[in-house]
């Protein structure tokens, strides 16, 4: 065996240069992209914006609730309010449920930042490796397919926490936003294991993009509103289950998103597992979390598998490099 | 005057073969219903929820205002998408920005022919949305048929603000890197907040209420739901200007942002070009 094959073979070789092409895919991420000070006004505060809207819409409803409540005569859900006492009670009601919605939106609205980096940065990033003429420098190169699409989801994930922040202080501070966390290990837990879920299944994405071509751009654009509702992303995906007949299958698609049952679970952990009456969630934290991680486990290794069978077939119907198709 | 005209034609044939050409028609259809159709039933279950947990009795008022801006809200994010993008698909995706440039057209009927069949589509999911919220969801909507007219010329001019706007932002993407996105996303979202688009000015604080009284759209908006949902309860505090006060409104505005549009474009364009910026890419 030669030195240069038995070095390759080397398992601290191989280690060593795969986490180098994770670092050297994140690399332009991080940094490319702070270096073009616009992105921060474009892709973290702008957002915020169509957030704001979701936020507002809650605080229409609840005003226009409390007024019923309020009106002549009062009115205390389906029939005349009883007493002070009962006028009262429903006032606190509403405002407590229209603050836990706005913490809804809040919470989907970060994780639309991830969905929509993992959509666009990951799902489509092979298809525009490829489109650049970048594609065929990442297959000659000696690393790990799976290496390049960790780094670019590490990548991601770094660079859209700026938005996912911003979304959080906007929360917190401009809409007075009130999270209680009990168990701040749980959370991150949770959050961790969607993020690792969201993004594997962004790199299973990233390879079906290839052999899907010109239509991976449509198919992300499809899978925004779409998701965003059968997902929850800016009400409980319990909700969904208050329709009888399409509502349940709807939310049971959506959960195959890793970001519904994250959201359910963050949400569960923030805002109490009694908030909205304990009756929109859909299971508690801790089998969600297993939920999550068996997610996490299944995407990478669809992934893996996925890439390695599109770069066998690309190369084989020599599609590798043939750009626009 | 013709070179403009063919220029539009060729460019509005260009943009649909863009959109449509990757797969069959019908696929292509179900792609452009199924989207805004979604966009529709987020807030039919915001609506739902909060109906489960906060007010039993229903606002069908309320729903109504939102359900209808929502729908013509379609306008604003894809032809407002369908103009900016065309500098940073050309540039960046495609890279025939540098042919087209050069090419002895004027670019900024190049860029309204490629947002027209933007438009198009967007027609056809409109009418979708507003028909499907009719017949299953109850959205009470009534245009009487001496209102039309009226009707006709306000979509009119709203598309023509929206488009003078794309080319706004188009001007500035000129100098930006890829931010589509970012744009597609956030732009949109400033009149989503400020325009009454689902919610009415009320709720805003004073000094938001200002910037959507600032904002023509937001008058395209009004005069839209009153011809559409006629009799509504909900406070729009625009009750005090009549429908030609506000059509009046929208022409002014109309030819302002024309002339704001071609300003900023020319602006972007030539500091594109002193700087080298007209085919840069930015992939990262």
């Amino acid at each position: 065996m030669s030195v240069a094959t038995d070095r390759r073979t080397d398992l601290k070789y191989r280690v060593g240069l795969n986490l180098r092409a994770v670092v050297g895919r994140s690399y332009p991420r991080i940094v490319g992209a702070n270096r073009e000070p616009s992105w921060i006004f474009f892709e973290a505060f702008l957002p915020l914006l169509g957030i704001a809207a979701y936020v507002f819409i809650y605080q229409f409803f609840g005003l226009q609730a409390t007024a019923a409540i309020l009106g002549n005569p009062p009115m205390c859900g389906d029939h005349v309010c009883a007493s002070v006492a009962e006028q009262n009670q429903y006032l606190a009601a509403v405002n407590a449920n229209t603050n836990a919605l706005i913490a809804s939106v809040v919470l989907g609205g970060t994780m639309v930042a991830f969905w929509l980096n993992v959509l666009w940065s990951m799902a489509s990033q092979l298809y525009w490796e490829k489109e650049i003429g970048n594609l065929q420098l990442y297959m000659m190169a000696p690393m790990n397919r799976m290496a390049l699409l960790g780094g670019m989801a590490v990548g991601g994930m770094v660079m859209t926490s700026m938005r996912a922040v911003s979304t959080l202080v906007a929360g917190i501070f401009v809409f007075g936003v009130i999270f209680q966390v009990a168990n701040p290990l749980l959370l991150l837990a949770v959050f961790f294991a969607t993020l690792i879920a969201l993004y594997g299944l962004g790199m299973m994405f990233a390879s079906l993009y290839l052999l899907w071509g010109r239509e991976a751009w449509n198919l992300s654009a499809l899978m925004e509103e779409p998701i965003f509702f059968s997902s929850g992303f800016y009400f409980p995906l319990g909700g969904l289950f208050r329709i009888p007949g399409w509502g349940p299958a709807v939310a049971i698609a959506g959960s195959f998103i890793p970001a519904s049952i994250g959201l359910d679970a963050l949400r569960q952990l923030t805002l109490g597992s009694t908030a909205f009456g304990g009756s929109l969630w859909i299971f508690n934290v801790t089998t969600e979390l297993e939920i999550l991680v068996g997610m996490a486990v299944l995407f990478l290794i669809l992934a893996r598998y996925c890439l390695a069978y599109l770069e066998t077939l690309a190369k084989r119907e020599g599609k590798l490099t043939s750009r626009h198709q | 005057m013709s070179t403009y005209w063919r220029t539009f034609k060729t460019a509005a044939w260009l943009g649909w073969e863009m959109d449509s050409n990757w797969t069959e028609p019908w696929l292509f259809v179900l792609y452009s219903v199924i989207k805004p159709v979604a966009g529709a039933f987020i807030l039919v279950l915001m609506y739902i929820v909060f109906v489960a947990i906060g007010r039993p009795q229903g606002d069908p008022d309320a729903f109504s205002y939102m359900y209808v801006g929502n729908s013509f809200f379609i306008f604003v994010a894809s032809v407002l998408f369908g103009t900016f993008q065309v500098i940073q698909s050309d540039r960046e995706w495609y890279q025939t920005i540098r042919y087209v440039y050069i090419s002895p057209i004027s670019y900024y009927v190049y860029i309204l022919g490629r947002a027209a069949s933007k438009i198009a589509v967007s027609v056809f999911a409109v009418a979708i949305t507003l028909v499907f919220g009719v017949m299953f969801l109850g959205v009470r909507l009534h245009l009487a048929l001496t209102d039309v007219p009226l009707f006709l010329v306000s979509t009119a001019l709203g598309l023509s603000v929206l488009l003078a706007i794309g080319i706004c932002l188009g001007g500035i993407s000129f100098l930006t890197a890829k931010h589509t996105h970012g744009l597609a996303e956030g732009i949109p979202g400033l009149f989503y907040v400020f325009c009454g688009v689902l919610f009415p000015l009320s709720v805003l604080p004073n000094w938001g209420q200002a910037v959507g009284r600032a904002i023509p759209l937001t008058y395209w908006f009004d005069i839209t739901r009153r011809l559409l949902t006629e009799g509504s309860t909900v406070n729009t505090t625009l009750g005090g200007y009549d429908a030609p006060t506000i059509l009046l409104f929208l022409v002014v505005s109309s030819v302002g942002f024309f002339g704001l549009s071609v300003l900023i474009y020319k602006i972007g364009e030539y500091f594109a070009r002193k700087a080298g910026k007209i085919d840069m890419t930015t992939s990262y």
